[in-house]
């Protein structure tokens, strides 16, 4: 119950103050068609520079926390998802708000995703402990494993073609290497005098999020946004979380979904919403509701995609492996302070922890009250122009990329990897594996050194890497990760070949 | 929808061609001891590029919708605008400057609203006033973070 004796700290003025902040401002950036969690979160991380750890965190947590929610409030007034998390909630919230139920939707859509979220920030409390004095048991080898893990089981689960997935993983391993290597000081792969001090993660972060979003707006031109509207009469909250009530199996089911799918390293919350939708209508006594502006429907993808929110953090704080894209930024966002994850965030850092981990269970309060008043308003600003929004974005990350160490070597590798992800991202490859690449490829090179320094002393690296329980299963792990996403590939290739063959 | 097979074979052959110069020099540059890990990565990477570049070539790719002549060419003006910005105009303008400049510019290339109307730019004005106004109270008050000042500010 350790984390009981450091709440106080999230109630510090600056620390409040600064949870107040990240939980509105996600909302709104939440609603915004095309602006992402991940790139929100990517976009805020220079601003905690000058911020103590504890304080960072704290407005990079609630920013993720909300931007989820906020994604309903115009998946259900706009129907469109305001994130890939919420596809699943403008399937029957806009249908609601046709039917001049749209306050009653936006309702239910922060109330359940506050009852997911706080079991998933529960879980997090509960298991993060567990696993990390787990993680005490791991050498070198174990550690080199999972950093390799971590990069194939994104690139595998994230990126429809598990090919690319795991390419783009290579090439974020690849892209932690330029520079000057840690131990032998030796020039590596320095193709420009921008490159000479390496990627810094944030600027990467920054482009390879927010630019192709901003691209992708581009590529849209100028054409007239046709956004279908609806007005929003009031409506009673107390007859929202009455109904809520009255629907526990969907609450139910979106809560073990999300929290199930969050603890999965790679899934991400568009499954977690689109599952538990999926499950919520087949257990449901109303199947053929579903669809049609069913209040289940909404209860049931929205409190799964906050309820992975928690979870997903799990395996990010305890063994660096980050359980969503979102993650892998704020894994970012973690080691820019110089704080690693797993026995060393606990133990030496426990107060930067639970501060941390409690803020987000706050920020789930926080995230239901100004989600329910402010859900009309955000909706207004959602309707911004899109040129207005890529304007912004672009200035945005050009000024965070060049803050990070006051260099426009950052600025050109920001852009440069940007436009680069744009093109990628339109032939299947995946940002989430890049980057993990990218921000675990240094762990993993300096543990796969150490652990080659150490078997030299003993009977060779094969043995020290491949040998021992814990090493062959994290192996096993590395394969079937990589196994079943091949699978599931050639599976889909036979339908696929199987319905062209039927067409014609 | 997907791309086409040589719009799948382009960016094929691109990461192919970075793959085979990753692994070159990982095998070739000294001291060996630094280049250890990325031997390690290159092989991975060179056996995934050679894969995805067969695939792409046996018209397997399909994974990817690829970009539409008119999304590139929608595309290309907001493209050069940024890539001026950042690569040349931020610091030989000063940062403030070249931003306020590439925002009005992207603004009024993607707005909808017909460029005729002095009211309309008028509103453009001044959104990207205010929009440059919050962005140096964010970045040079609070942060306190140092821009390259160029030819104006």
């Amino acid at each position: 119950m350790e984390f009981l004796n450091h709440f106080g700290g999230v109630f510090e003025p600056i620390s409040f103050m600064l949870l107040l902040v990240g939980t509105i401002g996600g909302l709104i950036l939440g609603a915004t068609p095309g602006l992402s969690p991940t790139m929100a979160v990517a976009l805020l991380i220079p601003f905690t520079f000058q911020l103590a750890p504890t304080q960072g965190l704290i407005l990079l947590g609630a920013a993720y926390t909300s931007t989820v929610a906020g994604g309903a409030v115009s998946a259900i007034l706009l129907k469109i998802p305001g994130a890939p998390a919420n596809i699943a909630t403008s399937l029957d919230g806009f249908e609601m708000a046709k039917k001049g139920e749209g306050a009653r939707a936006l309702h239910l859509s922060f109330l359940s995703s506050g009852v997911g979220g706080i079991i998933g920030v529960l879980l997090l409390i509960f298991l993060t402990p567990l696993l990390a004095k787990w993680a005490l048991a791991f050498g070198p080898s174990h550690l080199f494993w999972l950093a390799i893990l971590g990069v194939t089981v994104i690139g595998s689960l994230d990126s429809k073609s598990f090919v690319k997935g795991l390419l783009s993983g290579c090439i974020g391993l690849w892209l932690s290497m330029i520079g000057y290597d840690d131990i032998q000081g030796a020039q590596r792969f320095i193709f420009s005098s921008s490159l000479t001090g390496g990627i810094n993660i944030i600027p990467a972060l920054i482009g390879l999020f927010a630019i192709p979003q901003v691209l992708d707006m581009f590529a849209k031109g100028r054409r007239n946004a046709e956004i279908e509207t609806v007005q929003v009469p009031k409506q009673s909250i107390m007859d929202s979380a009455r109904e809520l009530g009255r629907s526990g199996r969907a609450l139910s089911i979106g809560t073990i979904v999300g929290s199930i799918i969050g603890l999965i390293p790679g899934v991400g919350g568009q499954i977690a919403g689109l599952v538990a939708y999926d499950q919520s209508r087949k257990f449901s006594k109303h199947k053929k509701k579903f669809g049609t502006g069913h209040s289940e429907g909404v209860i049931a993808a929205e409190s799964a995609n906050n309820a992975m929110v928690g979870p997903s953090l799990v395996p990010l704080l305890t063994l660096s492996i980050p359980g969503s894209p979102t993650a892998a930024v704020l894994l970012g966002g973690l080691l820019i302070h110089g704080i690693f994850p797993g026995t060393d965030l606990f133990d030496n850092h426990p107060k930067v922890a639970w501060t941390f981990i409690n803020s987000m269970l706050v920020g789930q309060v926080l995230m239901v009250i100004f989600g329910i008043y402010t859900a009309t308003w955000a909706a207004r600003i959602a309707r911004a122009p899109q040129p207005i929004m890529a304007a912004a974005v672009m200035v945005l990350a050009l000024f965070g990329s060049y803050s990070v160490q006051q260099s426009m070597s950052d600025v050109y590798i920001m852009l440069t990897l940007g436009v680069g992800m744009f093109f990628l991202e339109k032939f299947g490859f995946s940002a989430a594996p890049l980057v993990l690449g990218l921000i675990l490829g240094p762990i993993a090179e300096a543990n796969f050194i150490q652990g080659a320094l150490i078997s030299n002393a003993q009977n060779g690296p094969l043995e020290y890497f491949l040998t021992g329980p814990l090493n062959i299963f994290l192996v096993v792990l590395v394969i079937a990760s990589v196994g079943y996403s091949f699978w599931t590939n050639m599976l889909e290739q036979k339908e696929t070949t199987l319905e062209a063959g039927a067409k014609s | 929808m997907t791309a086409s097979r040589i719009q799948h074979l382009i960016p094929a052959i691109i990461v192919l061609a970075v793959a085979a110069i990753v692994t070159w020099l990982s095998f070739t540059q000294q001291p060996a001891q630094a280049f250890l890990f990325p031997r390690l990565i290159s092989v991975a990477f060179i056996i995934l590029a050679f894969w995805n570049f067969s695939r792409a070539a046996l018209g397997q790719s399909k994974v990817g919708g690829g970009v539409s002549a008119e999304s590139f060419i929608n595309l290309m003006p907001g493209l050069v605008v940024m890539s001026i910005y950042a690569f040349f105009a931020a610091k030989w303008l000063g940062f403030y400057c070249a931003s306020f400049a590439a925002f009005l510019t992207i603004y009024s290339i993607y707005d909808p609203v017909p460029l005729s109307s002095m009211k309309d730019w008028g509103k453009r004005v001044f959104i990207t006033a205010v929009f440059m106004a919050v962005i140096y109270g964010l970045f040079s008050l609070l942060l306190k973070v140092q821009t390259p000042r160029g030819l104006f500010f």
